[in-house]
């Protein structure tokens, strides 16, 4: 019973990082901009994360102000990134998925380079504790595996009917739907489909940079070049696995952040099984998933990774 | 339009393209205080000043090249292979299983047999994403990336475990490597005192043969046609599926010959972090090689140059190795951005009606 206490407990705290940054993608997506430069972005919110709590302000009383304002720093510059990333793909109307692979081959690059220049070797930070909710953190099991995490996953899970309100309940929501599906309709009812486009791929970036921030400060209290290990790329395939629909990107999320906590689990229980396996399985997953997931009803944005053109005929 | 203004909006647009890399990089470098002409000086000159780091940026160019051509493959068929890093390593796996298990096999036919099999391994890994991609749809470059990290996993599995050398476990040290290779298949130095090898009149035969393979041959016809446009090759009764299996096969083998070649001629046993970067850094080379033999070779040998030239900034000027990650990225985005540009008909249309306006007054 403890076991699986335990993989629940540490579960949902590890699906967060994969939460936000998909949850984002699915915007990135809806608007028509696939976005792969998500890893990288993510990298870059994990490092601002953790730099401004460790240059101003460790120890006393007002740490915990600076590990926020280092969440929001994450969130800026991932919104940042994600413009810069639309003048590439909006402006310039690159080919998105190369253009998505130098994003992140910058961004890594540029989240290293910053890193040796302005922290040096690695240095763990005192990061941002748990949030025992009170009352509901002492129901038995259910507190421990529930009630009992930083606060940021109780706020990126508020995220998940948020984004479901905004994308299907408000104005703007219909808008990035509409630029992504049909922009040339969109555009004939005098929306700026570009304007459209670069606001989702800012909130997009905001929400990877969370994600970065998030991992650096709450779950690994460090930042390392290979900390991120492919959530980004994850991140992108569960907006496939889960239809861009946020709900059942969650569900993914969980799914896949569940099987990295049962692999720690089965390790801490000693099974005798090579650790690289273990490592391997939610990458193989991924491939599995991105294979047989794929059924015919699918609601694939119709202009997903096509740069819009006023002036050209489709 | 005459041909002289087409000539120099061209040249003029890969100027500005250059100018903004340099311009993007050196943002990067202001931020962390470095000095950013000497850094660009040292990157780019500091290797050519002596015969070893000379041969040293030759030696980085081998592999990047091979993987690069087999990337153009890919990319030619419309698959972007970014998982190089991952058909390498498993094409290192396989030739040095089977240098280790073919031992006493005479020289000439032991190297074949060798670069084989590392074409077989890596060009397996390629198989899966190219297969998902032609049949399920699966988008290659997650499925690519994926593997990558798989692949990685595998090797660091097999150098500690089944292909450990002996030896790191009767002394205890443990370092996942595995045994040397017999002496009778490495390549030869070509120049005393250096690393260069014989590997390099291969990048020359491997080139030739993708030249004429990809434009001298009905079957590169077909698969660059696929890549082109995949409904009108449809149309044309070529069969896509097809065409883009193969490329991506032919691709990971590219990539797992690179890993064979590395064995045989630098490293000479399977060792951890051989194949770190070159995968992208592959897919950069094909890109500014403009995805054609004749122009990957002099960009290979470029990127060798800003690999090689990266690890000594750090002595030097104090900046990160890391830095040439950030080169490679801006230089990604900077042309697949230019060309657009450069393939923007109206734009050069409005231009040269502006010049032309101008004139006439």
């Amino acid at each position: 019973m403890d076991f699986i206490v335990n993989i629940l407990a540490l579960g949902i705290p590890f699906s967060v990082a994969l939460l936000l940054a998909s949850i984002g993608e699915m915007f990135n997506q809806r608007s028509g901009i696939f976005n792969l430069g998500c890893e990288g972005i993510m990298a870059m919110g994990a490092f601002i994360g953790m730099l401004i709590p460790y240059s101003v302000g460790q120890g006393g009383a007002t740490a915990e102000i600076y590990n926020f304002l280092g969440i929001i720093a994450g969130a800026l510059v991932g919104a940042l990134l994600g413009l810069v990333f639309g003048v590439v793909v909006i402006t310039f109307k690159a080919k998105q998925g190369i253009a998505g692979i130098g994003m992140q081959l910058f961004c890594v690059g540029a989240a290293g380079t910053l890193f040796r220049h302005f922290v040096g070797g690695t240095q763990s930070i005192p990061g941002i504790g748990k949030f025992y909710i009170p009352l509901l953190s002492k129901i038995p099991i259910l507190g421990q595996i529930f009630f009992s995490h930083n606060i940021l996953v109780y706020i990126a899970f508020l995220f998940v009917p948020l984004s479901v309100y905004i994308l299907f309940k408000t104005p703007w929501g219909l808008r990035v739907r509409a630029v992504g599906t049909y922009p040339r309709a969109a555009d004939s009812l005098g929306i700026n489909v570009n304007r459209v486009r670069f606001q989702a791929l800012a909130v997009g970036g905001a929400l990877a940079g969370l994600a970065g921030a998030y991992l650096s400060l709450c779950q690994a209290k460090m930042f390392s070049d290979e900390m991120i290990a492919g959530r980004g790329f994850i991140a992108v395939a569960l907006v496939y696995f889960g239809h861009w629909d946020p709900i059942k990107i969650m569900w993914g999320a969980l799914l896949f952040s569940l099987a990295q906590s049962f692999q720690l689990a089965v390790q801490g229980q000693g099974i005798n099984f090579p650790y690289e396996f273990a490592v391997m399985l939610p990458y193989v997953l991924v491939i599995l998933t991105l294979a047989f997931s794929r059924d015919k009803k699918k609601q694939e944005p119709a202009a997903l990774g096509i740069a819009f053109d006023r002036e050209k005929r489709t | 339009m005459t041909r002289q203004f087409k000539i120099l909006y061209k040249t003029s647009i890969i100027l500005i393209a250059v100018i903004a890399t340099l311009l993007i990089g050196s943002v990067i470098l202001v931020t962390i205080d470095a000095d950013v002409f000497r850094t660009y000086l040292v990157i780019l000159t500091e290797p050519l000043k002596n015969k070893i780091q000379l041969t040293e940026v030759i030696i980085r160019s081998i592999p990047l090249s091979v993987i690069a051509l087999g990337i153009t493959v890919a990319y030619r068929s419309g698959i972007i292979n970014i998982g190089a890093e991952g058909q390498m390593a498993i094409g290192i796996l396989t030739s040095t299983a089977a240098a280790l298990a073919f031992y006493n096999v005479p020289r000439p036919l032991n190297i074949i047999i060798i670069v084989v099999c590392g074409a077989i391994g890596g060009g397996i890994w390629g198989f899966i994403p190219g297969i998902l991609k032609a049949k399920l749809k699966v988008s290659e470059l997650l499925s690519t990336v994926m593997l990558n990290y798989i692949a990685a996993q595998f090797y660091t599995f097999f150098l500690r475990g089944p292909m450990i050398d002996p030896a790191e476990l009767t002394l205890g040290s443990g370092t996942p490597q595995s045994m040397r290779l017999e002496k009778t298949v490495w390549l030869d130095r070509l120049i005393r005192g250096t690393r260069l090898h014989t590997g390099i009149f291969l990048v020359f035969v491997l080139a030739i043969f993708i030249y004429i393979l990809l434009w001298k041959t009905s079957f590169g016809y077909k698969l660059r046609a696929a890549g082109a446009s995949e409904k009108a090759a449809k149309y044309g009764g070529i069969k896509v599926a097809f065409f883009v299996t193969v490329s991506m096969v032919i691709s990971g083998a590219f990539a797992g010959i690179a890993g064979s070649v590395e064995i045989l001629g630098v490293h000479h046993r399977a060792i951890e972090g051989i194949t770190s970067g070159y995968g992208f850094s592959g897919l950069v080379v094909a890109l500014f090689g403009g995805l054609h033999p004749a122009g990957i070779i002099p960009a290979s040998f470029l990127f060798g140059l800003l690999l090689v030239g990266a690890d000594m900034t750090q002595r030097i000027v104090g900046v990160p190795a890391n830095m040439v990650q950030v080169l490679e990225g801006i230089i990604i985005l900077v042309i697949v951005a230019a060309q657009q540009v450069l393939n923007d008909k109206y734009l050069m249309d409005k231009i040269w009606k502006k010049f032309h306006a101008e004139e006439a007054k």
